[in-house]
This record gives structure tokens, C-alpha cells and sequence, in this order.
């Protein structure tokens, strides 16, 4: 089964730009990938730059309006994702509680729809 | 269950092959192995339920039905089924209802539902809440179970003792909803204490050598034994130093104490063992006067590091009070208790009011009495306090 592992985070936690204007992941983050990786569970994943880098955009009666910020003001906010492959939730919580964010912030674990395909019209 | 990840599927099944068995046997005779009997034909007609729900066409399900083959051919095909394994699947099956992924009413419900085998009309009626929100509750909590891929199975050790934890506290609440309703209205919202009892003796069976399992059925049989003592005549709250102990449970008293010394034996010790050894101590005591209350204040210091909460606080000032003064027992409560923000709760005012009344701080008291009538959440205990407020003058 696939879940998103959605890491939401203060956001003074996110890693800082070093001098070529890179980003180094943490080495906790790093030895956390690369283990899931070597298990197959890995997916994907990526960080996100932070909140304040968002752009919303939500169209109500045909009309397209953007706000500069994420989708909702709170405290914690989005820092990235992983999508694992694993036998059961059990397995899902297990990582993530192994994920770096968790500490300070919080993991939310969520169950991805199969879709069976894509329709096409005739 | 541990094949088809859809608890109702597996309930409907399980219904459906015991209606059966009640059918088949007695014209047939049970067979050797009953459980694992039950167990294979409940597994086909899961097979043929999600078969349908699946609209898949079959065309070995003429032969796989299991259904129609006489019980003794049924046994050969289950010989590996044995016991052992209808113990883990209970075990499992109480897991999956108290995992920690489900919320607290979630996980009771459930509970209640699948292993106690409550209607959900009956559970409605013990939380009162309509039987529309039960169903509902019920429904998401299988719901997530199914989509969220919640598995069935028993974990290993050091995951099992978290999961049994889980069980635990949910078998506790229970309990402790069907303790804190009046004995009259347990008569209507059916007996909460004895479901919670029944459930932690199939617990206990279970998991024999775990001490704080064998402690919470400790507990709960000494706190259920004093019952009938609980209430008087006309149905109004008896406090435990006035209660007559002659009615109370011995023989459960007994049980209790047992489980409980077994339990100690193991020297694992945890927050239900101290709790239920609290509750012998009163248990034990032929008379209010004969309580050993220097060894309950002491218990409550050594719970209070366990489980640090106001209500915890609160009963182990009563125990000072009753040790020292209840000077002393004032002063823990102003020490441990924040009394602007728990300021809504009633018991914390019902009992500031008893000892001030034992200190001699009538008008205290009488302020205290009056705001705990305001806040008492049943009519029980509000003609209860009335009369204490009314007993001052």
C-alpha cells in the first residue's frame, strides 16, 4: 500500500541556503532516505522550500484569484513529503516516526487512492 | 480478518457460518474440531461475499464451496487450524479494535461492537448518544481500518506491550463510564463494569503473565465488588466510609486480591497493580475507621508518578487528608491543583468543600458546597451535594 508521509514543520526548522546558494540535506534526513531507499520502500520524496515561497490559487465561478502564502495560515507548515510502499499502516507509522521532522513538528500519514486508470473518451 | 483486511466482511461471514453451525450440527454432530470448522466455512463465504462485491465471475467457486461438503471432510481440510491459532486471531481482532490509530470513542465502540458483542443500540444506550451516531461512528472507525490499511495480526514484543497498552486504557474507559453512572441508570444503559470485566478476563486469558493486564482485572473486580453498597434505598449516592460493607461482593474481593498478589509477584509494577491495591486496601477494611489510610496516601504518591493528573491529585489529597488532617489534604490540593483553570470541575469543588467542612471552614465550605451544585452533571449527585449544603446549617 502507498501513503504520503506529509512533514509539517515550524518553519524557522527548514535547512538554511549555504554559500552557491544550495541546500544540504541534514544528515539525519540523508541516512533516513537512503535507508528506505535501500529497503524499497522509497517512492519519492522531496523538501519544499518554505511557506512564504507559496503561491495559492483557488477559481470560484470561473474566476482565477492567487494569494501570496500557502493554502492555510498555521503555525506548522508543509517542508516536504515522502510516498513509501510498505505492507501495511503499521510499517507507515514506523517511518514516520523515524522521519527527522517528527521530532519538533509533525508527520501526517495519509493513504493513497489506487486509481484503476484513466478513462478515456470515445 | 487477517485475509480480507474488512472487519464487516469478516463479521458477516463468522454470523453466517455460526447460524449454520446451529443449523448443520445437530443433525450432523459437531465436528472434532469445531472452531476450526467454523473458521474454514467462514472463510469461504467471506471469499463468496467479496467474490460478489467484487462482480468478478468465478468458475472455481463451484468447487471451492466448502459449504456443501459434509463436516468431517471440512475437519480433514482444517487439520492445521488448532487452537492456538483462534486465541491469536482473538487476540488480533481485540488489537485491531483498540489501535492506536483510531480515536478513543472510535476504539470503545468497536470494541464493544466486535469483541463484547454489544448491538449497537445497546452501545448507544450505555454512551447515550443517539443510535444514528454510533452507526456512524462505527462505520468510519471500519472505514479507516479498511482504507487506511490498518493490519490485523498480533505484533511482536516490544510493539505488543504499546498495543496492549492501547487495550488496556480502552477497556479502563469503559469501566470507569459504566462506574461513574449511577446504578439505576446502569440498569438502562446496560452494565458497562461487567463488560469491561468480561473483557479484561479474555485479556488476562490471553496474556496470563502480564502484570498490569492482571492488575487492571484486579482493579476493576475490587471497585465493581463495593456495588451494591453504592447506592441506599431511594437510589441516592452512599459515600464509601458510610457504605454498609456487608453488601459488598466477597467472593469478587477475594478474586481481586488474588490477581492482584499474582500480578505483584512479578515485581513489573504499573499504574493499575497501585490502583487496584488502593482498592483492596478499602476492600479490606472491615470498617471505614479501620482503613489503612497511611498506606493510601503513600500509594497515591507512588501513582501520582505514574499518572500525574488532577483527578489523581485530587483522590490523593482525599487520602492525605484522611492520614493527616485535612489541612494537609487542602494543602495538596492547592499545591498540585490549578484552581483557576480546573475551576469548571465540579469534584474538585465537592471535595474542597468536604474537607474545609472537616477543618471547621463552615462558610468556606458552604461556598464551595453551593458551586459544586451548580457544576454536578446528574441529579444523583446534585441532591447528594444539596443535602451537604443543606446539613451545614
Amino acid at each position: 500500500m502507498k501513503y504520503m508521509l506529509l512533514i509539517a514543520i515550524d518553519p524557522t526548522d527548514m535547512p538554511e541556503a549555504n554559500a552557491d546558494g544550495g541546500y544540504d540535506m541534514s544528515a539525519e534526513y540523508y541516512a533516513f532516505t537512503q535507508r528506505i531507499i535501500a529497503s524499497g520502500e522509497l517512492v519519492a520524496g522531496d523538501p519544499l522550500h518554505d511557506a512564504t515561497t507559496a503561491t495559492t490559487v483557488r477559481v470560484r465561478n470561473g474566476s482565477t484569484t492567487l494569494t501570496d502564502g500557502p493554502f492555510a495560515e498555521t503555525k506548522e507548515q508543509l517542508g516536504g513529503y515522502y510516498i513509501v510502499d510498505v505492507a501495511s499502516l503499521d510499517r507507515a507509522l514506523e517511518l514516520a516516526a523515524e522521519i527527522p521532522g517528527a521530532k519538533g513538528g509533525s508527520v501526517e500519514v495519509r493513504p493513497i487512492m489506487e486509481m484503476s486508470g484513466v478513462r478515456e473518451a470515445s | 480478518m487477517r485475509r480480507f483486511g474488512d472487519l464487516d466482511v469478516a463479521e458477516e461471514a463468522l454470523q453466517e457460518a455460526l447460524v449454520e453451525a446451529l443449523v448443520r450440527w445437530p443433525r450432523e454432530g459437531e465436528p472434532r474440531n469445531a472452531a476450526a470448522w467454523l473458521t474454514s466455512v467462514a472463510r469461504s463465504k467471506a471469499i463468496d461475499r467479496l467474490r460478489r462485491r467484487q462482480r468478478r465471475p468465478d468458475k472455481e467457486s463451484a468447487a471451492a464451496n466448502l459449504e456443501t461438503l459434509p463436516a468431517d471432510e471440512i475437519e480433514e481440510l482444517t487439520e492445521s487450524l488448532d487452537a492456538a491459532g483462534v486465541a491469536d486471531d482473538q487476540l488480533a481482532l481485540i488489537l485491531l479494535c483498540c489501535h492506536p490509530a483510531l480515536n478513543n470513542d472510535a476504539q470503545v465502540a468497536l470494541t464493544l461492537r466486535s469483541v463484547a458483542g454489544l448491538s449497537t443500540d445497546e452501545i448507544a444506550r450505555a454512551y447515550v448518544v443517539d443510535v444514528a451516531t454510533m452507526a456512524q461512528r462505527l462505520v468510519r472507525a471500519k472505514n479507516k481500518i479498511r482504507t487506511a490499511g490498518i493490519p490485523f495480526g498480533v505484533p511482536h514484543r516490544e510493539r505488543l506491550d504499546e498495543r496492549i497498552d492501547a487495550v488496556m486504557q480502552v477497556v479502563y474507559l469503559v469501566f470507569n463510564e459504566g462506574y461513574a453512572s449511577s446504578r439505576e441508570d446502569a440498569f438502562i444503559r446496560h452494565d458497562l463494569c461487567g463488560e469491561a470485566i468480561r473483557l479484561g478476563r479474555t485479556l488476562h486469558a490471553l496474556v496470563p503473565d502480564h502484570a498490569e493486564v492482571t492488575g487492571l482485572l484486579a482493579l476493576m473486580l475490587l471497585a465493581d465488588a463495593r456495588a451494591p453498597g453504592r447506592l441506599d434505598a431511594h437510589g441516592d449516592l452512599v459515600t464509601l466510609e458510610l457504605q454498609d460493607r456487608t453488601r459488598w461482593r466477597r467472593g469478587q474481593i477475594q478474586e481481586g486480591v488474588g490477581l492482584l498478589q499474582r500480578a505483584m509477584s512479578t515485581k513489573h509494577t504499573g499504574r493499575y497493580q497501585i490502583e487496584a491495591a488502593i482498592a483492596a486496601l478499602h476492600s479490606a477494611a472491615p470498617s471505614a475507621d479501620a482503613t489503612d489510610w497511611t498506606q493510601i496516601d503513600a500509594l497515591y504518591q507512588s501513582l501520582l508518578r505514574y499518572v500525574p493528573t488532577p483527578v489523581v491529585a485530587l483522590n490523593g489529597a482525599v487520602a492525605r487528608a484522611m492520614a493527616r488532617d485535612p489541612e494537609s489534604g487542602l494543602a495538596m490540593i492547592d499545591e498540585m491543583i490549578d484552581l483557576d483553570e480546573m475551576d469548571r470541575w465540579y469534584l474538585l469543588h465537592s471535595t474542597r468543600a468536604e474537607l474545609l467542612r472537616r477543618a471547621g471552614r463552615v462558610d468556606d465550605a458552604r461556598a464551595e458546597f453551593s458551586r459544586a451544585v451548580v457544576l454536578a452533571p446528574s441529579e444523583t449527585e446534585r441532591n447528594f451535594l444539596s443535602n451537604r449544603l443543606a446539613a451545614l446549617d
